[in-house]
């Protein structure tokens, strides 16, 4: 642009066209600018409506058998008996035996666990196609022709895969039956062990830095870099870290071997993944927390001295209640961060294909991005679908984390 | 009451209480604590150096892998004991090159959008959003690459010139979650140019686009380039998406269209299978780890330097 200032001298150009052509020039570009925003909250808008696009839409289904011949009245209007008398009559008696030591006697389960019995093992149904949510909505028409002719054994209905029976159930070899009930069961297990380990020494590092290593102290200066430092390691190395430490060196105590507890064989268990993803958030949580420290006026700390409290008096009593609001909206964000974290659980060794939930810190365990990339990674169009409801419960619940995050920032922040 | 004051006084003139001398075991311990808590930080760093060290020490150790050959040949095929990381670091450094190239023009326009163009309230709606685009999940992004990103460039460039995984796509798809990441420091660098600066450039005539261009970006140019190298860092050590869509299996190639896995998703499916200790499956994703570790580290390092020592110091 410079070359425009000294051409339009020399050349005598008309100041009025110069100009013009000067902000022509910038309202190109601010368009540039504006666009490349714009781009980025498309990409947004691309990302959810992708999701939703696989997690609802219309399903062709096949039965194994029609449910309406099982017995003369439709299935939902049968009682417990006659239900009974239906799995006694359709299924193997091996397979009856089977059910009936697992779940108990089939005359003294309910209803609903005998209506998933005759589905699952009678019914069988099967998606053999299912239609993106935009095609659903905007081409009915086209879906149905498409299931006439490709699928004409197959019945077409509308399916939200994120329903409650998704939430309820656990994993399962078939999309149509799988939830993720033990997946999100293993990641709030997991956020507790993180969270109670990270908290006290996330915020105990903060206090020691912000308000005890005063002065140009050497080991003080090395830990702050190392904090800084440790917050851009990429995560999947906290894994590798969390693998020869806490499942392999410390094998004995993270498998409960070493406290009589009957769990894992190995240190592949929840405690490790909570001690790993605890080390991985250590670093966020303390910079956030040595914020919300350092914002805390001066003159509030010098009353306290001039009152003759005590440094630790001071700290407890009139530092931290300032710097809570601000240490919990840090520990929140650091907990979102953790929830969606997948690669150092790949490492540490969370399990693809557990259906009992997690019994305690020593128990083999599945986490909720785990199963997502279990499922993204499948090759069937129906793990796609639950793929995407399980996004959305994750996104929902990351969402609804960082909405109370703000809250407390706009409820606490006007008390100072 | 007035007894214990009148004690006071007439001890006080013959020896002062100093109670900065007293000494308080609990304030001490509580200290000790504390400071316990902070050296935490530093005893992790330890182990990853150490771990990392200690299991590719052994990696190396075995006769049949040289330091040389690790470096410089381009087969990794542990079965056949080829040991070659060269393969895992292009796919690595194609799949980064690619994410930079989305993140970096379009971060930096967000970023002198929101901080030289955009009024308080449109900055008050952008801002969150790239915020939620910051918070998804990388699996997120992981399953977004392989259902979305991936069919649109088969859509594009062919069903034979695109293979279902490809790092184009992982690339691509890391490009946007590295975006706000890259906008929001270089908007912070922006944001702290001083006022005064720009008020003397329209002062002097200049549009709002050549004081942005040629007064402010200059003046923050430390901490975009800073912003640009902890992007960098960030889509090497990224895992998942190269996981799920840049395709498994090491592969020499330079074409963004072919499946080649990178360094971190070799270690994702290394360790995601039945791993067992100290065969050379298990101790090569430690000397790939320490490899990952040392360049995001460099990467880091230099980030802070630069943003250190080139600031523009101004006022």
């Amino acid at each position: 642009m410079k070359d425009f200032i000294s051409s339009a001298t020399q050349d005598d150009q008309p100041f009025e066209k110069f100009l013009r052509r000067r902000h022509k020039i910038a309202k190109v570009w601010q368009a540039v600018f504006y666009a490349s925003t714009l781009i980025a909250i498309v990409f947004l808008a691309t990302l959810l409506v992708n999701i939703s696009n696989r997690a609802f839409g219309y399903v062709a289904v096949e039965n194994r058998i029609d449910p309406d011949t099982l017995a003369a009245r439709p299935l939902d209007d049968l009682t417990e008996e006659e239900l009974a008398a239906v799995i006694r009559e359709r299924l193997r008696p091996n397979r009856v035996r089977t059910i009936e030591r697992d779940s108990g006697a089939l005359e003294q389960q309910t209803w609903d666990q005998l209506y998933a019995i005759v589905i699952e093992e009678i019914v069988q149904p099967k998606v053999v196609k299912s239609y993106p949510l935009l095609e659903s909505l905007f081409f009915p028409e086209r879906v149905r022709l498409d299931v006439a002719e490709n699928y004409p054994q197959a019945e077409l209905e509308f399916r939200s895969w994120l329903n409650t029976r998704f939430l309820r159930v656990p994993m399962s070899s078939r999309p149509e039956l799988a939830g993720v009930r033990t997946a999100v069961l293993g990641s709030m297990y997991l956020i507790l062990i993180t969270i109670s380990i990270a908290f006290p020494l996330g915020v105990g590092a903060a206090i020691y830095l912000e308000e005890y290593a005063i002065g140009e102290n050497r080991i003080n200066r090395i830990i702050q870099t190392n904090i800084d430092n440790l917050a851009g390691v990429p995560s999947i190395i906290y894994g590798i870290l969390g693998l020869a430490v806490f499942v392999r060196t410390l094998g004995t105590f993270t498998s409960g071997a070493f406290f009589g507890v009957e769990g894992a064989s190995t240190g592949r268990t929840l405690i490790s993944a909570g001690l790993t993803m605890a080390l991985l958030i250590l670093p966020i949580l303390i910079i956030n927390a040595q914020e919300a420290i350092r914002a805390v006026p001066n003159s509030i700390r010098q009353a306290a001295y001039g009152l003759g409290a005590t440094k630790w008096q001071t700290v407890w009593y009139h530092v931290l209640p300032y710097a809570m609001p601000g240490i919990l909206t840090g520990t929140i964000l650091a907990i979102s961060r953790a929830i969606g974290e997948t690669a150092p659980l790949i490492v540490v060794g969370a399990s693809t294909f557990i259906v009992s939930d997690p019994t305690g810190p020593f128990s083999n365990f599945t986490a909720l991005p785990i199963q997502i990339y279990n499922w993204t990674t499948r090759p069937q169009d129906a793990f796609r679908n639950i793929a995407a409801a399980a996004i959305l419960v994750l996104l929902i619940s990351l969402l609804s984390l960082n909405a109370i995050a703000i809250l407390l920032r706009n409820r606490f922040s006007k008390r100072i | 009451m007035e007894k214990t004051i009148q004690k006071v006084e007439s001890v006080s003139p013959a020896s002062p209480i100093n109670l900065g001398r007293k000494i308080r075991p609990g304030e001490t311990l509580i200290q000790s604590i504390l400071f316990f808590c902070g050296a935490v930080s530093i005893l992790t760093t330890i182990g990853i150096v150490y771990e990392l060290g200690k299991e590719a020490w052994l990696f190396f150790g075995d006769p049949e892998i040289s330091l040389v050959e690790f470096f410089t040949s381009t087969n990794w095929r542990p079965a056949i004991g080829e040991y070659g990381v060269l393969p895992l670091v292009t796919s690595t450094l194609i799949t980064s090159v690619i994410a930079m190239l989305v993140a970096l023009p379009l971060g930096l326009g967000s970023a002198i959008y929101l901080s030289e163009y955009a009024s308080v309230r449109v900055r008050s709606i952008l801002k969150p959003v790239l915020e939620i685009l910051a918070g998804v999940p990388t699996v997120v992004y992981g399953y977004f690459a392989l259902t979305f990103t991936t069919p649109i460039l088969r859509l594009i460039f062919g069903q034979d010139t695109v293979s279902i995984y490809n790092m184009a796509a992982a690339g691509l798809t890391m490009g946007i979650m590295i975006l706000p990441l890259v906008s929001s420091m270089s908007e912070d660098a922006l944001s702290s140019v001083p006022r005064s600066l720009r008020e003397a450039s329209y002062g002097l005539g200049a549009t709002r686009l050549e004081t942005a261009i040629q007064i402010v970006v200059p003046a923050a140019l430390s901490g975009i380039v800073a912003a640009f190298i902890v992007g960098v860092s960030r889509a090497v050590g990224e895992t998942m998406i190269v996981a799920i869509a840049a395709g498994a299996g090491p592969n020499f190639t330079f074409n963004p269209f072919e499946a080649a896995e990178t360094m971190t998703g070799y270690i994702a499916r290394i360790s995601g299978g039945d791993l067992s200790y100290d065969t050379p499956d298990y101790n090569s994703i430690f000397a790939i780890g320490l490899l990952l570790f040392a360049i995001t580290l460099t990467l880091n390092l230099v980030s802070r330097q630069i943003s250190r020592r080139f600031r523009e110091v101004y006022e």
